[in-house]
């Protein structure tokens, strides 16, 4: 189940084929709906936790705000623009302004464990599943 | 202003090369705002999940290129549930005008957005002209 990326030569190409492959999934269900909603998420799995990675390139951390109750996650935020004043535009095809988006995943996750990160313009959501939740082995007797 | 407006996430597009690539992994061009002072161009280009040690910049023939590369290490032992975007590696190009001083290009990255600033040479600042 798990995809292994060991081989580095062929660790995109099967990072890419997989995220192809999961485009449009329907693990979140109905919170996407609507087309593109801002900003995009993609969800992986570790081990028996969720990682949420969102590009969100350009944003101030300050200005970024994410919430976490029961197994509801909410991003919310300001893209701002900071053009210069008195200056000629060219080309436009950065999108700028104020986004709000919840998730709610389909596993309990611990709202204590979660850890957030921005870096290079990527959030990085670590969302710990509940223990309560986590798959149990049964012993079968007899 | 375009505060107000709704963000909507953008489709990524990929890079559209004449020639084929030997490695099987795909390129996609960063989102782009380009403006001009009366001093220097800008080219502000977003490439989110890309180092600053992993950016290229080179100017050749008047052609300015610019390559990201991701580092995929970050995804080692994930495996994908959901996904709204693809992860690879940026390329773009812009035809620059001569009237850059291309020795003076400088460059800046900051929360995965890339800033060059390409000043004009002298010679194409404009001037104002007093008339007698």
């Amino acid at each position: 189940m798990a995809t292994d990326f060991a081989d580095p030569f062929d660790a995109l190409f099967n990072l890419q084929r997989a995220v192809d492959s999961r485009i449009a999934s329907d693990w979140l269900q109905d919170q996407t709906a609507a087309q593109g909603p801002f900003p995009p998420i993609n969800v992986f799995q570790q081990g028996e936790d969720i990682l949420a990675i969102i590009e969100l390139p350009g944003v101030d951390k300050n200005d970024l705000q994410i919430q976490a109750k029961e197994n509801t996650i909410r991003i919310s935020g300001k893209k701002g623009a900071k053009l210069p004043e008195d200056v000629s535009i060219h080309r436009r095809e950065r999108v700028f302004g104020e986004f709000d988006r919840t998730l709610s995943l389909p596993v309990q996750i611990d709202p204590d464990g979660i850890k957030a990160e921005y870096r290079d313009g990527i959030l990085a959501l670590f969302l710990p599943r509940a223990e309560r939740d986590k798959p149990r082995t049964i012993k079968i007797n007899g | 202003m375009a505060s107000t407006q709704d963000l909507q996430a953008q489709k990524k597009r990929e890079v559209e090369s004449k020639e084929e690539a030997t490695i099987p992994a795909r390129v996609f061009l960063p989102n782009a705002d380009i403006y001009e002072t009366p001093t220097e161009l800008n080219v502000v280009l977003e490439m989110p999940g890309i180092e600053k040690s992993k950016v290229d910049i080179r100017v050749e023939n008047d052609v300015l290129h610019v390559e990201g590369r991701i580092d995929l290490s970050k995804y080692t032992g994930l495996h994908p549930l959901y996904a709204e975007y693809n992860v690879g590696h940026y390329a773009r190009s812009f035809q620059l005008s001569s009237k850059i001083d291309q020795n003076k290009i400088a460059a800046e990255m900051n929360e995965g957005v890339l800033s060059l600033t390409l000043p004009k040479i002298e010679e194409a600042k404009p001037r104002t002209i007093q008339i007698r």
